[in-house]
């Protein structure tokens, strides 16, 4: 589900199991402009590592990771 | 070089097509190419309608394999089909059907889910997964 709050798209994967988060944030990233900010929810314990993992591997940005009660916010900017 | 995942999937149960839909995600993520060669029940699962209907699990686990499938039902765990159907559109997954076992079934193409791109033989399954790094046998 995305949800647009101001200029950052909002990807909630949470309750998604892997690699749906990973899925969801990629696909996000497709649709998204250089430069854009994308901000996905995953509750899933793999996206810890598979979703840094392959903004670096995609040659992204990992503006932020929060860690919430229950779910991590990742915050990524498209580079290219 | 090609970066590529091939798998045999050779087995037709549930709890065997999950893992051959993830990892096709999971490589499809990765940016590799993917190439499933469906063969005896790895095919029968994919004949027209049997994605839908398939519920099928390993006899080994039949104690468990109830109540894992309640909480995938519960916590809306997609079907294996439905991710190898995401997989195929965000990236380059082939689904090939082995000629021998449609033969052997004396079905066609036309018998098989939509999802099948070809009927190829072994030899170019085989000659294909040589260029790739990982080959599983499912």
């Amino acid at each position: 589900m995305a949800v647009a709050t101001h200029d950052r798209i909002v990807l909630d994967a949470r309750g998604s199991f892997c690699p749906g988060p990973l899925m969801e944030l990629i696909r996000g990233i497709r649709q998204a402009r250089v430069g854009e900010e994308i901000e996905v929810w995953s509750s899933d314990q793999g996206s810890r590592k598979d979703i840094p993992f392959w903004i670096q591997k995609a040659g992204h940005e990992l503006v932020a990771a929060f860690e919430e009660p229950n779910y991590t916010r990742f915050v990524v900017k498209k580079l290219r | 070089m090609p970066n590529r995942l091939s798998m045999v999937v050779f087995s037709g149960t549930v709890d065997k097509l999950y893992p051959v839909a993830i990892m096709a995600s999971g490589a499809v993520a990765m940016g590799m190419d993917v190439d499933l060669f469906l063969t005896f029940y790895g095919l029968d699962a994919f004949r027209k309608g049997q994605p839908q209907k398939n519920e099928k699990m390993d006899v080994n686990y039949a104690e468990i394999a109830p109540m894992l499938g309640k909480l995938m039902k519960e916590k809306n765990v997609p079907s294996w089909y439905d991710m190898l159907r995401q997989a195929k559109e965000m990236g380059n997954v082939r689904v090939h059907a082995c000629a021998m076992t449609l033969d052997l079934m004396g079905m066609t193409k036309e018998n098989l889910d939509p999802i099948i791109d070809d009927v190829v033989g072994v030899g170019e399954f085989v000659s294909n997964a040589k260029d790739g790094e990982i080959t599983l046998f499912v």
